[in-house]
């Protein structure tokens, strides 16, 4: 049939042929419909995986406690054993091999995190012992006087 | 043929019965609803945040940017947290410089000197995304993007991602940025890569004072869910119907 109506049908035809071929070879084969249904579960399932196969790198106390002994009963029987170790010394992440030493944070921004005084009434901020950074011991470390281990004046 | 009023309305009656049974009788179920009676999962992660015992210290959300590779000086992060100083005055003051990654060292608040005096209430609140039950920026991903996992964490498909930004757009609670790297929308995982090896998310962990904590909804002897049953908690802006799933102890009216 020979007509100018009909001929940009067969064009649209093929487009959308061309589409749901490409279609077929662009989208995962595992994308599609899971668990918590069409509005919020329309995804690529192998995903989920990549996501979990995420690299660990805080690797906790527990971690630590194996090869450092010592250092882990100090702090353990200190008021500062709520601290983890990684929160100062950096992430462990593969540590002994991968970082071969952690960069310790002795910075004076690390203490005063909790040990600025902030007068707040109904915080916990208000009963941890504080200092004022601007007036106490100005440009000094806090480890010059204090243990990190051993919180006390006594410390070292 | 004749035909009385009584007559009519017996049969009006009777017709409309009949119509109406068999409609309850077809209930169309949902394809999750459909599925979920089949197998049900037996995890469903949450979030308990203590407000009382949160100092504002901001390890948490070192440790999120370290752990999850955000870039540590940008100021976009996945968690953060927010310090509140409410005046006896009724006034009230927030900010959460580099969303208080660094901690909150400075008794200045938005560079305003407060007198000690005159504060009725100060409390730090840390956020992190909620997790919800319908999450909204779920529901506008054009593309399939992001999803919700069957454990109800809300991922982002970084291969998928287009960039559009709508889920930015739609997060009621802002949770959502772009990732500076990847120029995806970015969001936080529950440290789910965690989560499946049994530990728990990276802000729980460093927090010191146990004003975060992770658990299981599912399962009614997992200490967060007891909590949660027992105990007075509060969500962020329930009016949105998202149904968040990180609940707060002492959620104070100026927290928004």
């Amino acid at each position: 049939m020979k007509s100018h109506v009909l001929r940009p049908l067969w064009v649209v035809i093929a487009v959308i042929g061309l589409i749901l071929t490409a279609r077929y070879f662009v989208v995962p084969p595992d994308f599609g419909v899971y668990e918590r249904g069409f509005m919020y579960g329309f995804h690529r399932k192998s995903n989920e995986k990549e996501w979990e196969a995420f690299k660990v790198k805080y690797r906790t106390k527990k971690y630590c406690q194996d090869c450092h002994p010592d250092k882990y009963d100090t702090i353990m029987s200190s008021k500062h054993h709520i601290i983890q170790c990684e929160n100062c010394h950096g992430p462990a992440i593969d540590h002994p091999e991968n970082p071969e030493k952690l960069q310790i944070n002795k910075k004076r921004s690390l203490c005063i995190r909790c040990h600025t005084y902030l007068p707040y009434p109904t915080s916990q901020r208000a009963k941890i012992k504080g200092i004022d950074p601007k007036e106490h011991n100005t440009g000094m470390e806090c480890v010059t006087c204090h243990n990190p281990h051993k919180p006390d004046m006594e410390g070292w | 043929m004749r035909q009385t009023r009584r007559d009519f309305l017996k049969t009006i009656t009777r017709g409309a019965l009949v119509t109406a049974l068999p409609l309850g009788a077809f209930k169309f179920l949902s394809p999750r609803e459909a599925r979920a009676s089949v197998e049900s999962t037996k995890v469903r992660w949450g979030f308990l945040v203590d407000t009382f015992k949160c100092v504002g210290c901001g390890f948490c959300v070192k440790a999120c940017k370290l752990e999850n590779e955000v870039p540590y000086d940008t100021p976009v992060t996945r968690t953060w947290v927010e310090r509140y100083v409410i005046l006896k005055n009724g006034r009230m003051l927030a900010d959460t410089p580099m969303g208080g990654r660094d901690g909150f060292t400075d008794p200045k608040v938005q560079e305003e000197e407060i007198n000690p005096k005159d504060i009725a209430k100060g409390f730090f609140v840390p956020k992190l995304c909620n997790q919800c039950e319908n999450p909204p920026c779920v529901q506008v991903c054009p593309v399939g993007a992001t999803y919700q996992r069957a454990d109800g964490v809300v991922l982002v498909d970084r291969s998928w991602c287009i960039g559009c930004g709508y889920c930015i757009m739609a997060c009621p609670y802002g949770v959502r940025f772009f990732h500076p790297v990847y120029h995806t929308a970015e969001k936080c995982t529950f440290c789910i890569h965690r989560l499946v090896k049994g530990m728990n998310t990276a802000c729980v962990d460093a927090c010191p004072f146990g004003a975060r904590k992770v658990g299981n909804l599912k399962d009614p002897n997992d200490p967060v869910t007891q909590v949660i049953l027992n105990q007075r908690v509060a969500v962020l802006k329930p009016e949105y119907g998202t149904k968040p799933q990180v609940y707060y102890i002492g959620l104070d009216e100026n927290v928004r």
